[in-house]
């Protein structure tokens, strides 16, 4: 069956047809076009796909598009003003967060995600926020570093 | 009166040049790459280990509508291979099929949900031959040879003594000897294989998009494979999620994914999944090791036998190289005469093993770590003066004629001693923590290229335009490492120019020059000193050009970056006019910047096989990893790791601190919790719960020393940063547990059920000496 899917994506009204087991996943790369959220494995395992439902981050590649029809649906894409580098894009960048960049868009948006709900976490709410997803380069000890500085950077008003 | 100062960025701390793609989503990688039209692959694999091929039978596949094309083993009879000595492997099985997984059809289809229909119609008959999942089954007498060129299922026997090992021995006040065993790991990058192969029919001409560290590789061998001349053949390499030696050599899916364009005359894109990436493998092999030292009261080694069994897969790759590291990097750390070495390597039916970062050095380097450490205990001599007793005086070559230049390894040992408070509070932690250290080094790329065609190890050229933009052409595969980055700063650095006026371009055959790519430690070292004469070379034009502007000698102009000048009192000339003045005569400028290695840098004659090993500048590693073991459960937890680096000069301090941590943190998952798993051939583990990788949660803060010998041969004194820091974690923790609990574990890795159970061994063991009150708490 395919049904008419409504979604706010990144801040803008679409419909699409969406058959009712194409994964939210797959819409967003093959429909939408938006090839930053990445697939990383065979289906949660790695967060490389995490996005923003309502603000909270979720796997794109365990969900159906059909079940986001009337949310909002934000992706690394929707980050950034007038197309400069959010606090935690810049964080990554800054500090080293990202060194092939495959992970770094899932843990973009997980990050992002927590700073939304808590501006202020704590070490140990930064690792339990980042605890599903999976970075082979860095050894994680630069993504801590980068989410910390992008918290300075928010708090001086950089969105996150 | 001019403030004009030349930019420099050397040392500094550079963000990557390619962060803002990756960070915003814009970055494309291979599979994010569309085109009109473009079909669907998808591989048909073999659920057999080991059969000679009867039919592959593709008609009710080929029926189903919405498919295009298949291809199967009768497509292509050639072979490939990285080594041109070891050049049997198909890109699809032809005759026989030798593991589980291996390829045997592929389908190109209208879309994927087609393409995995038509897989599913596709019958194989095999007739089943007898399959040896592991090396000592292989080399059974009455096995099936897997190859018919490689007798007995060894791919290669090495046996070197240098010196005599057996006066070695009777000089020795203690002799010990041990038996390792590490399992099988696999990089795991997280981008999973993915190649998009466009065929030309109308002109004869193939375009493969891949995941590669090789593109140009992976030209050499599509040429082979297809029987095309390499001139008719593009290679793009996009974005690359990783790699650590998986994608340093061609891999099935890029061929594959070529085979089927051209059967189809259009375009596939074939990206696998995460379980079939993990059949892809090419990772580090099963290792079984016996090492035997001997060593004087005072902690010197007198002589070292290690004998080296690799489980290597079904196929050749890398084997030779790999089994051959092994032997020779038991050299150029330590001062160590009077070695005898027996490596073999041995074919078996699981996927074939690869380069995997610390290529064929990390096992060898666990065991003989584990053992020295063994050996200062029962000496009682001190796990950093026993590494001390044995330092070598550089420069110096070794006795299997490595070139040593630069030495780093006393001063990494001292900072990590310093810094984790080794002497005040090893002894002193309470029951159940420990601390424990280890040393390990790299090569800075092999000195002899694989290919060895004559032309220099790294070419690199820079493009000079009218809009004053320097930009750099090179074929150095960027993968994440930022090999991109360090070619930037080092152009930038000579020019004295600010980073942000280069701009490069990697990764596309048509444009860039030829590039070995992105394995063994070589690109900044090679690549770097390339690039670094390429701007001294268009620095030259720049002065000649100021000089006829400024009317002055080129001997007189002082180069400043964004101002040229002939004396302090001339208010010279800016970058942009004497860009302008250069152009003049010449139209767009493109300079060439190359690098060689140095004969006395390609390793002896000494035994066959003896250039693996030699470099122009060996990197070195120190480390201490603080434990806290919990005795009721058996988890161990890393709290803490101090690690100093040797990379010659730090050229840029944020990536060789990324470089570093991730090197740690990737021997940590081989020394706790990564392993390969097969019921019967068949891959138990291709995921990443069940290959388990440590999370973010499960890993230590890492803190990197970095020590810069300043090599006299690297581009500004730099050596590697990227591999040498992983082998030492694992002796490191497993001295840590020794110290903590008093087990020692030669198996690999210590996982919280093999700890448990060598607790209660331990316990039982103590129990029945007589010590009622035993805890496991003891010396090793």
């Amino acid at each position: 069956m395919v049904k008419l899917l409504d979604v706010v994506l990144n801040g803008r009204k679409r419909v699409d047809a969406a058959p009712d087991n194409l994964l939210l996943l797959d819409y967003l790369r093959e429909v939408a076009g938006l090839t930053g959220t990445k697939t990383g494995c065979d289906g949660g395992e790695c967060g490389a796909c995490t996005v923003l439902v309502d603000d909270k981050p979720t796997l794109s590649c365990l969900t159906l598009a059909v079940a986001v029809g009337g949310h909002r649906v934000d992706t690394v894409e929707s980050l950034g003003e007038n197309g400069g580098l959010s606090a935690v894009q810049r964080g990554f960048h800054e500090k080293l967060g990202s060194q092939c960049g495959y992970c770094t868009p899932g843990f973009v948006m997980a990050s992002v995600g927590l700073l939304r709900s808590n501006p202020d976490p704590s070490d140990a709410e930064i690792l339990e926020a980042l605890g599903s997803n999976i970075c082979r380069c860095t050894g994680y000890v630069k993504i801590v570093e980068a989410v910390r500085h992008a918290v300075e950077l928010n708090r001086a008003g950089t969105a996150p | 009166m001019n403030k004009v100062l030349p930019a420099h960025n050397i040392g500094d701390y550079v963000p990557m040049v390619d962060g803002p793609e990756k960070v915003s989503g814009r970055a494309k990688y291979t599979a994010d790459l569309n085109a009109p039209g473009m079909l669907a692959g998808r591989i048909y694999r073999s659920p057999y280990s080991h059969g000679d091929i009867v039919e592959v039978d593709i008609s009710e596949a080929l029926k189903l509508p919405g498919v295009k094309a298949i291809v199967t083993g009768a497509d292509c009879d050639r072979g490939f291979g990285v080594l041109p000595i070891a050049r049997e492997e198909r890109p699809l099985a032809r005759d026989r099929v030798r593991y589980r997984g291996e390829p045997i059809a592929a389908v190109a289809a209208v879309d994927d949900a087609t393409a995995l229909k038509a897989i599913r119609l596709i019958k194989l008959t095999v007739r089943e031959l007898p399959a040896y999942y592991s090396a000592q089954a292989a080399l059974a007498p009455d096995a099936v040879a897997l190859h018919d060129n490689r007798k007995g299922n060894v791919e290669r026997d090495v046996l070197f003594e240098l010196g005599n090992v057996e006066d070695g021995f009777a000089e020795a006040d203690l002799v010990r000897e041990g038996t390792y065993n590490c399992p099988e790991v696999c990089q795991n990058q997280m981008e999973m294989h993915a190649a998009l192969a466009e065929w030309d029919p109308v002109r004869g001409r193939m375009t493969v998009h891949a995941s590669t560290q090789v593109p140009y590789y992976v030209h050499l061998m599509l040429s082979q494979i297809l029987d095309l001349e390499m001139s008719r053949i593009r290679v793009v390499k996009p974005f690359v999620g990783g790699g650590f030696g998986c994608r340093t050599e061609t891999l099935n899916v890029e061929l594959i994914a070529a085979l089927l364009a051209r059967k189809c005359g259009g375009t596939v894109r074939l990206v696998v999944n995460r379980e079939e990436t993990f059949i892809t493998h090419r990772g580090r092999p099963e290792t079984d090791i016996r090492l035997k030292i001997g060593m004087k009261t005072d902690g010197r080694i007198t002589a070292i036998e290690c004998e080296c069994l690799q489980r290597g897969g079904a196929h050749s790759g890398y084997g030779v190289v790999t089994i051959l590291y092994a032997g020779s990097m038991l050299y150029a750390i330590y001062d160590i005469h009077n070695v005898k070495y027996i490596g073999k390597r041995v074919l078996t039916n699981t996927p074939p093993c690869g380069a995997f970062r610390g290529h064929g050095t990390v096992d060898v380097r666990f065991a003989f770590e584990s053992l020295l450490d063994q050996m200062a205990a029962e000496l009682a001599i001190d796990p950093f003066s026993v590494r001390r007793a044995n330092f070598l005086n550089a420069p110096t070559f070794t006795d299997n004629d490595l070139m040593v230049n630069s030495y780093g390894l006393p001063e990494c040992i001292d900072w990590v001693e310093q810094k984790s408070g080794w002497r005040e509070r090893r002894g002193t932690l309470p029951k159940g923590k420990g601390l424990g250290m280890a040393c390990s080094h790299y090569i800075s790329g092999a000195s002899k290229p694989v290919n060895w065609t004559g032309e220099p190890h790294a070419t690199v050229k820079i493009k000079l335009d009218f809009d004053g933009s320097v930009v750099v052409l090179s074929g150095a595969a960027e993968i994440g490492q930022g090999s991109s980055t360090i070619l930037v700063q080092s152009v930038a650095e000579v020019l004295g120019l600010d980073i942000s006026r280069i701009r490069i371009v990697t990764g596309d055959s048509d444009v860039v020059p030829k590039d070995n790519g992105s394995y063994s430690s070589r690109v900044t070292f090679m690549v770097g000193n390339a690039a670094i004469d390429a701007a001294q070379n268009l620095k030259g034009l720049l002065i000649a050009a100021a000089a006829r502007k400024l009317d002055a000698r080129p001997e007189d102009i002082e180069c400043l970056g964004e101002l040229y000048r002939a004396g302090a009192q001339d208010r010279g000339a800016t970058f942009d006019e004497v860009v302008v003045e250069a152009l003049k005569d010449s139209g767009t400028i493109t300079v060439t910047g190359n690098y060689s290695t140095i004969p006395e840098s390609h390793g002896g004659k000494k035994y066959r096989g003896s250039a693996i090993g030699g470099t122009m500048g060996y990197s070195y590693s120190a480390q201490v990893v603080e434990v806290s073991v919990d005795e009721e459960t058996g988890v161990v937890t890393v709290d803490k790791v101090w690690v100093a680096h040797d990379c010659g000069k730090a050229l840029n301090r944020l990536t060789v601190e990324g470089q570093v941590q991730g090197s740690v943190w990737m021997g940590m998952g081989q020394a706790m919790s990564e392993e390969t798993g097969y019921h019967e051939g068949l891959l138990v583990t291709g995921n990443m719960l069940d290959y388990r990788v440590p999370t973010i949660v499960d890993s230590p803060p890492i803190e990197v020393g970095i020590v810069e010998s300043n090599d006299p041969h690297g581009p500004f004194g730099a050596k590697e940063a990227g591999e040498g820091s992983l082998a030492a974690f694992l002796p490191a923790l497993t001295n840590a547990i020794a110290d903590a609990i008093g087990v020692r574990f030669n198996d690999l890795p210590v996982t919280p059920d093999r700890v448990y159970e060598a607790i209660a061994k331990h316990r039982r063991a103590q129990a029945r000496n007589g010590d009622p009150k035993a805890n496991a708490k003891g010396n090793p």
